[in-house]
């Protein structure tokens, strides 16, 4: 009799989940109606952000013209790259096409931005068109800087035990070759990060915790190093989080060396060469050369504004002057002296943010002020700085490190996922969940 | 995570498995409930033969459902870093039980009628 309870509880439990389900589906949010309009907007880059906001522009306005501006065929899924450089996926796994996830009823000009003119609302492609605009968002990503390196060239990679993995998936699938090198034999493992803003600043982390977790188990246990050169103070921006990376540094054993800017490097003799900063009693920073020896080296170049931006007028005049970012507010990203352009994504000018996860929660606050400028008010959406990052620290366990720009962590799942412990839900997330999740973004539904 | 709304469930589970596979599998799922409850109500009663069996499937189901999500996501038990992975552990195991004792039993009750 007992027993015989058994399926009627779980049929009760089956029905208890499909009502459930069914009054999850009952509160979809209701879809805004569509606002007619004959706007000329033109939106610069078909990364993350500009894939993003357009299709859900196309959702809300009616009869606008909406041109997206990106030579670029590929698109990519730059989460995985750090995946790929590990040799845990293959580099397809970050390639799909740009023309997939744009919607119909726009233009795709397949070319780039040549100039843009704020002034006079133009901007001009690598093709001659001349396209004018009632609003231009500004989201071509960035440009890595690898001549900014002597002696060091992108052909290199994989070979030599040079790694970088940022420079797109088959530099990632290289940067594996020569890793995987080192995972086998050992030595001296060396990575480095720059001194710039830079995409994903957790990422440097990430490769340098899973190739030493892959060297571990690996043919090089015990015979090898970790040494992790920054030219920042602190391994991270968030001081909770660079404590206890701190600490993860500490318990594996791995050599920091802060304040060390890569400058160039020797490939024939596998030696980096580091500018030292160091501050004396008295406030001056004392500046020194520091040559380190490698068997693989992660390098990490400077990263920029695309020159079509520093040549525009948009960048700040007073920060970040050799990296040229768009002077935006903080929280509505709309350029502080032309109010028609928003900068988003990883050009955009603010202090943090310049990851997918960011600009998932930028994109909103853009198609807000955007759509409000073209009904004449203003937007209510604001953007605090939010950054997620699943700060990966061996295959198999990451923490889900999430902050804004004040430094506060804010996590998604408070009190289920700790944000500074390392877990294996949080390295699912990163595994299975978060491509997915910047897929449904790209489509405006996430 | 902004808005973890049903549709943005929906939208990332499409994107896991692929719209196809996706739905092909809620489809599997309410076919295979949908035949459970359908012999519940026309046998009027449990077997306790093939309720027995079905039980003695669901260590197998929790073990297969567990070594799945592992192999496909690079981990192994040696990850487990805290009580919330002990929880997904556990479910992910409870899922594949519950399943494969479903499965089962429907199983049986379909195609081998006269067994009871």
């Amino acid at each position: 009799m007992k027993s015989k309870l058994i399926p009627l509880t779980r049929r009760g439990l089956l029905g208890l989940a499909f009502g459930g389900a069914g009054v999850a589906a009952l509160s979809l949010p209701a879809r805004a109606e569509r606002i007619s309009t004959a706007a000329r907007i033109v939106i610069i880059g078909a990364g993350a952000a500009g894939t993003a906001l357009v299709n859900r522009l196309v959702e809300r306005l009616e009869g606008a013209q909406i041109t997206i501006v990106d030579a670029r065929a590929e698109h990519l899924y730059q989460p995985g790259l750090s995946l790929v450089a590990a040799g845990l996926k293959p580099q397809s796994y970050t390639i799909s096409q740009t023309t997939d996830w744009l919607p119909e009823g726009i233009t795709l000009v397949a070319e780039n931005a040549a100039a843009i003119d704020p002034v006079a609302k133009t901007v001009e492609t690598t093709g001659g068109q001349t396209l004018r605009y009632d609003f231009l968002v500004v989201a071509p990503g960035l440009v890595l800087d690898h001549d900014a390196i002597p002696g060091f060239s992108l052909d290199m990679v994989g070979q030599n035990g040079i790694g970088a993995l940022y420079a797109g998936p088959q530099y990632a699938a290289r940067t594996w070759e020569a890793a995987q090198k080192f995972t086998e034999e050992g030595g001296i493992g060396l990575f480095t990060r720059p001194a710039t803003e830079m995409k994903c600043a957790g990422a440097p982390l990430k490769h340098t915790f899973l190739i030493d977790d892959i060297s571990s188990r690996g043919g090089a246990a015990g015979r090898y190093e970790i040494h992790y050169a920054a030219p920042q103070a602190a391994t991270f921006s968030v001081p909770i989080v660079a404590e206890k990376v701190r600490m993860l540094f500490e318990e594996r054993g791995f050599t920091p060396h802060m304040r060390h800017r890569l400058v160039s490097i020797e490939p024939g003799s596998k030696r980096a060469t580091f500018e030292k900063t160091e501050t004396d009693a008295t406030g001056v920073e004392l500046r020194s050369t520091v040559e380190l020896p490698y068997d693989y080296l992660h390098v990490i170049p400077p990263q920029r504004a695309p020159e079509v931006i520093r040549q525009s007028g948009l960048s700040w005049s007073d920060r970040w002057t050799d990296q040229g970012w768009i002077e935006v507010d903080p929280h509505n990203l709309r350029h502080l002296r032309y109010p028609e352009v928003f900068g988003l994504g990883d050009v955009a000018g603010v202090p943090k943010g310049k990851t997918a996860a960011s600009v998932k929660w930028m994109v909103p606050v853009v198609e807000d002020h955007l759509i409000a400028a073209i009904q004449g008010r203003e937007g209510t959406e604001s953007y605090d700085g939010y950054t997620s990052c699943p700060l990966i620290t061996r295959v198999g366990r990451a923490m889900l490190v999430e902050f804004d720009y004040h430094n506060n962590l804010v996590p998604s799942f408070p009190g289920i996922i700790a944000p500074l412990e390392e877990l294996w839900i949080s390295w699912l997330m990163k595994e299975v969940a978060l491509k997915a999740t910047y897929n449904a973004m790209l489509r405006g539904k996430a | 995570m902004k808005e973890l709304t049903f549709e943005t469930l929906i939208a990332v589970f499409e994107e896991i498995f692929g719209q196809g596979l996706f739905w092909a599998m809620v489809l599997t799922a309410l076919v295979v409930t949908g035949a459970y409850i359908y012999v519940l109500v026309r046998d009027r009663a449990m077997s306790m033969r093939k309720f027995l069996l079905a039980q003695l499937s669901m260590p197998f189901g929790a073990i297969a459902a567990v070594l799945f999500v592992q192999a496909v996501t690079s981990s192994h038990f040696r990850d487990i870093g805290g009580p919330v992975d002990v929880m997904v552990l556990l479910g992910v195991a409870a899922l594949g039980a519950v399943g494969t004792a479903i499965l089962v039993y429907t199983a049986q009750s379909l195609f081998r009628r006269k067994s009871t």
